[in-house]
């Protein structure tokens, strides 16, 4: 773990020291005269050896001390505090529900595996990928918000529960829509490998009803791939939902490092890269745990 | 010597030799439907894009040919007087204009400016009230623009895969083969790379190396590797010890030959089906960057600039743009992901 973040340090820093343009540059705009650009190069440091750099970096990542944003001088720390609530109260939802109706979907194609409905809904799904998910958001929004005015087309409040019932049911129900296809098609292949094995056909042979064998057999252990599949997708959650946070006008995370990108504003990005690399290692640790917990066989290294 | 040496293509009496990987999966492709008649699809559109690129179709997609937000041929140009001036609602029919001319300042020289403005020629190209698949805000063929954009879609997310392929196999060899510090060295850059949510790792580069299609190529390959790496490295590893690659080592052959002269080949099909996902993945992706304005350029056009476009032409009810676009990108995708699963299975029965 602390290699790889050590790495991701040095990828993040190097990145943006040689690939980067100059942020003074950024900064001073392009009115500002070569004195005003030597001035914000001492305030920045940009004079000192690379390595002095990154230790102000590196002092940055572990005094939660990003300074302040580029484009709207607001302390990094606050963006976080502030946009990421609005991130969570979309992404969360989606990401149960996705997870509950997959594995619903998947289980009840791969019982009837190999029939026409099984083939059907996989051609459907296969046709359903192939469509950006932009279009489902342009369509979906343009439909119910704008045409039949069932949702807001967008908007957002203080308050969570307003924002939960009536702003976030919108974008929820498409993302949810749209990331049911794939969840159905990878879980499938879960519960089929699980159906063939030897347990279910010893558990049939003992008379143990279809529902049994389904609830409390096969998809206890086919949760433990789908278990790990969550881990995978979890620290996405916190930036994953920037293409509907744009469309919806979220004020969240998402949208947040997409602004950042399009103003340079290179503070900002570097913070949400590197935040967002350690969670993935924390989650990624927390998922190898609870996999002894729900597998004993698995052992921890 | 000599006799066993030329002896080396020459078949055996009574053996027969078994068709090669590649001859049998052919024939397997063959015998699957689905998986020709997407192989047909896939070849259409890889020859639609080779005469874009020439400029033999779609050349002229920037044009403004029709009337703006021309609809198509089908609809038919009644729908455009449909379009009425909203302003027309809020003025009174029996108002008269007002005469302005004794409080303008500018009213004297009205005149001159007229005789100004004739004598330069203005040729207004006659423009088409309907296009075969409608215009878009400036009267650009919608069908031309969708060429086009697969052109630039399809390039962008076939040389991606191309460049992820290339970095993927090349360090998976590396790890798989040499192992050692080497191979420890290459897992750590996987770890950093994998650390980090793909999406942000592109968000990322894109803010460091700016727009440009070719950018756009580099970071896909840059960022989308490490799927591959992982697979080829795995496969390495199960074939480093195998007994061609040993007797390879035995009549002198170098760790490069044996790297890519011998193991390559056994495990290209790996290499191929998995970049065949990659060109589905980095497709989408380049629609995704391209909408968000990270990707092409604004005189270049893709399908993810077309979505963007059309996004409020729809609320207007234009809708023809935003249908060209998807059912470009839906026929083509589909077809290329079910080739892709057709080769797969071809490729390696035993998956299936």
């Amino acid at each position: 773990m602390v290699p790889t973040l050590a790495g991701v340090i040095l990828l993040v820093f190097f990145l943006f020291k040689f690939f980067g343009g100059d942020p003074a540059e950024i900064l001073g705009g392009l009115l500002a005269t070569p004195e005003q650009i030597q001035a914000i190069r001492q305030q920045l440091g940009l004079n000192d050896p690379w390595y002095v750099q990154l230790w102000i970096f590196v002092k940055g990542i572990f005094s939660f001390n990003w300074g302040n944003s580029w484009a709207t001088a607001e302390p990094v720390s606050n963006i976080f505090r502030t946009r990421l609530p609005a991130t969570l109260t979309v992404m969360i939802p989606i990401l149960l529900l996705d997870v509950v109706l997959g594995v619903i979907a998947a289980m009840a194609v791969a019982y009837v595996r190999g029939s026409l409905t099984d083939r059907v809904v996989m051609i459907i799904i296969t046709v359903a990928l192939s469509i950006s998910f932009l279009v489902y958001i342009i369509v979906g929004q343009w439909l119910f918000g704008f045409q039949l005015g069932w949702f807001p087309v967008q908007g957002w409040t203080d308050s969570t529960w307003t924002n939960l019932t009536t702003y976030a049911v919108l974008p929820v129900m498409l993302a949810v829509f749209v990331g049911l296809a794939p969840q159905t098609r990878l879980y499938r292949g879960f519960f089929l490998d699980e159906i063939n094995q030897d347990y279910v056909r010893t558990a049939r042979a003992k008379g143990l009803s279809e529902n049994k064998i389904l609830f409390k057999h096969v998809l206890r252990n086919a949760l433990i791939p789908v278990l790990t599949n969550v881990s995978v997708q979890l620290p996405g959650i916190f930036i994953g939902s920037f293409l509907i946070e744009t469309f919806f006008s979220i004020p969240g995370l998402g949208r947040e490092v997409l602004l950042a990108v399009n103003r340079s504003d290179y503070p900002v990005i570097q913070a949400v890269t590197v935040y967002l690399a350690v969670l993935t290692m924390v989650i990624n640790l927390l998922a190898d745990i609870m996999y002894k917990l729900v597998d004993p066989r698995v052992v921890l290294k | 010597m000599t006799a066993i040496l030329q002896g080396k293509d020459v078949q055996l009496p009574g053996v027969e030799r078994s068709a090669g990987v590649w001859i049998s999966a052919w024939r397997r492709l063959r015998n699957d439907r689905v998986g020709m008649v997407s192989l047909s699809v896939v070849v259409l559109f890889l020859m639609l894009v080779l005469l874009a690129a020439t400029h033999l179709v779609a050349a002229d997609w920037q044009r403004e040919v029709g009337v703006p937000n021309a609809p198509p041929a089908f609809v038919g140009a009644k729908a455009i007087e449909k379009s009425t001036d909203p302003l027309a609602a809020l003025v009174p029919k029996d108002a008269k204009p007002v005469d302005l001319s004794d409080i303008d300042p500018l009213a004297p020289k009205y005149k001159e400016w007229a005789e100004r403005a004739a004598k330069i020629q203005i040729a207004e190209p006659p423009r088409a009230t309907t296009l075969p698949f409608g215009g878009d805000r400036l009267g650009r063929d919608v069908l031309s623009k969708a060429v086009k954009g697969a052109e630039v879609s399809i390039f962008v997310g076939v040389f991606a895969a191309v460049l992820a392929t290339l970095i993927g196999t090349l360090l998976g060899a590396l790890a798989g083969y040499v192992g050692g510090k080497v191979g420890d060295f290459l897992e750590w850059l996987y770890n950093v790379f994998t650390s980090v949510p793909d999406i942000l790792l592109i968000f990322a580069f894109a803010a460091v190396l700016g727009r440009g299609i070719d950018t756009v190529i580099l970071i896909l390959g840059l960022v989308g590797w490490t799927g591959m790496y992982r697979q080829v490295r795995a496969e390495y590893i199960k074939h480093r010890t195998r007994e061609y690659v040993r007797a390879a080592e035995a009549i002198g052959a170098s760790h490069t030959s044996r790297m890519f002269v011998h193991i390559l080949p056994n495990v290209s099909h790996v290499v191929l089906v998995r970049m065949s996902l990659l060109v589905v993945g980095f497709i989408k992706a380049e629609v995704i960057l391209s909408f968000l304005g990270l990707g092409v350029p604004v005189d270049a056009v893709s399908w993810g600039t077309m979505l963007s476009e059309a996004q409020s032409e729809l609320v207007l009810g234009h809708w023809w743009q935003l249908a060209a676009a998807t059912i470009f990108m839906a026929v083509f995708v589909t077809a290329f992901s079910l080739l892709a699963d057709a080769v797969r299975d071809a490729l390696d029965p035993k998956l299936r």
